[in-house]
């Protein structure tokens, strides 16, 4: 299902963490889109987002989707973002997975996300670390 | 606009039918509709299903299936709302027969899951979410459902035992119902012992794998009253849509359900009733969690009460307001695209009086939820006798 211009377009955002800031309202949106949900502005400016935030919602993945067998059990959780934004990650390192709770300080570091495709793709992004 | 009944209802036998095709399943199901209500032609097919293209590997099936019943060169088209697709071919049925686009037309939904392997399904359940910013980092429907269930335990103090309350209940109601996957009692422990899928739900808050088909048929209310002999009519008194961000991470409140509130607001407006006139509901248990989440979304219940309302047994078939009399999604199985249609049948049916023994006693005023995804679309229809 992935095609080498599939990820390719979503380098910015998710290798450099790239969002849309509307210079109407101030709303940073991430992924970037081209009109503002909370008042319609068009106009935009691309800034980086902070890699410091904390848990939103956490869980624990114990049956994976194809491509993750070797992944479980995936802590997975909303964190949000010191700037408000918020955004789906895995949480690395974690020794115990069921220790990420609500509020846990977290930053993001850039790791491999998913298993290679049978393609050769590499599936690169962002995962959270708790602090 | 015109008012529209239910006339006739159909439904199979769900579970992982590995001897029947999609295109058998949905015949059968149709053909048990029209048979219902005593019909053998039909102006419009609408069939909700939500992904034949990942699962059987054949799209275009609203065409297929017109043919496959005998009645190619009708209209026909399909519905795709992911989970809440089923609900989205009633509700574009209604709108033709309420409009006089249609006299008659035949509702259906199906799925079939059973013919790729658990982690494909899983794979194209999660198609539901968001794919680049959501399934892309291994996030699993459980998972996402988990995520919402930990913001409402922290916030309300709900328990696993309360979810689980959710399981027990409606699968003590699908023992009652013939057409159930799962004829299977279970209890509080079997459900907080079953496998972890995603921290906080257990194998047994999960709704399950299933291949299925339901329909019904949809005619004018006058032209119902002519075929309806001595059965009770049921008539569509309002119906509710809405959509909701895909991504939890869009979404500024985890602890509720924005899209199953503003369609259930919809649809009692446009019925002229309140939660408190409802005396039968068949909602969207895709998991415990839901169920609990939707009782609230809809008023049944105020917010961070929905938890103890199961538990206390106020949603049992001889509840307050019984939920799930058919055994919901966790029981009767969710073949997705059917799940919706299977709803309305179910309230139809009950509304007519010929539920057996999962009857709710006095039952006049009837409602269905219906879910896309993890709440990113919801449909409320509410049903009454005429
Ligand atoms: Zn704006």
């Amino acid at each position: 299902m992935e095609s080498p211009a599939r990820s390719w377009r979503e380098y910015p955002q998710r290798y450099r963490l790239e969002a849309a800031k509307c210079t109407k309202c101030d709303k940073v949106l991430y992924p970037p889109r081209v009109i503002c949900p909370a008042c319609h502005g068009r106009d935009f400016e691309t800034v980086t987002l902070p890699r410091e935030g904390h848990v939103v919602a956490p869980t624990v993945v114990r049956v994976p989707p194809t491509g993750f067998e070797e992944e479980t059990p995936l802590p997975v959780a909303v964190v949000e973002l010191s700037n408000g934004v918020r955004l789906m990650v895995q949480v690395a390192d974690m020794a115990d997975p069921l220790e990420l709770k609500i509020g846990d300080p977290i930053h993001l570091e850039f790791r491999r996300i998913q298993q290679d495709s049978e393609a050769g793709l590499l599936f690169y992004g962002h995962k959270a670390i708790r602090d | 606009m015109r008012e529209v009944a239910i006339i006739g209802v159909g439904m199979i036998d769900w579970g992982e039918l590995w001897e029947k095709s999609l295109r058998r399943m949905w015949t059968e199901a149709a053909l048990a509709a029209l048979d219902d209500a005593g019909i053998d032609t039909v102006d419009l097919i609408t069939v909700g299903c939500m992904s034949p293209g990942l699962f059987v590997g054949q799209e275009h099936i609203a065409s297929l299936l017109a043919d496959e019943i005998g009645m190619a060169g009708v209209a026909a088209t399909r519905t795709e709302s992911a989970c809440a697709s089923g609900s989205l071919a009633f509700r574009a049925g209604f709108a033709e027969v309420a409009s006089g686009l249609s006299d008659i037309v035949l509702v259906t939904g199906v799925e079939k899951m059973t013919d790729v392997d658990g982690g494909d399904a899983t794979y194209t359940l999660g198609t539901a979410a968001d794919r680049e910013y959501e399934a892309f980092h291994g996030i699993t429907f459980p998972g996402l459902y988990a995520m919402m269930a930990q913001v409402h335990m922290a916030r309300y103090g709900t328990t696993s035992r309360q979810l689980a309350a959710v399981s027990v209940k409606n699968h003590a109601n699908g023992l009652l119902n013939p057409h159930a996957q799962y004829h299977l009692k279970i209890s509080i422990d079997d459900v907080l012992n079953s496998t972890m899928v995603a921290d906080p739900l257990h194998l047994f808050d999960c709704s399950p794998i299933t291949d299925g088909a339901a329909a019904v048929v949809l005619a004018p209310l006058d032209k119902a009253r002519d075929l309806a002999g001595k059965r009770p009519i049921v008539k569509v008194a309002g119906s509710g849509m809405a959509t909701d961000t895909i991504a939890l991470a869009n979404r500024e409140d985890l602890g509720k359900l924005r899209a199953v509130e503003l369609a259930g607001q919809r649809a009692y407006a446009m019925a002229g009733r309140s939660p408190n006139d409802i005396h039968v509901a068949e909602v969207h248990d895709c998991f415990s969690i839901s169920e609990v989440m939707v009782t609230e979304a809809l008023g049944f219940f105020e917010p961070g009460q929905g938890g103890p309302a199961a538990e206390r047994g106020l949603t049992a078939l001889n509840g307050k307001i019984p939920v799930n009399p058919s055994g919901g999604l966790k029981s009767k199985g969710h073949p997705v695209g059917a799940t919706g249609v299977a709803q309305i049948a179910e309230i139809t049916t009950q509304l007519r009086g010929e539920a057996g023994q999962r009857q709710v006693n006095g039952a006049r005023i009837g409602l269905t939820q219906n879910m896309g995804g993890s709440g990113g679309s919801s449909t409320v229809h509410i049903l009454e006798v005429a």
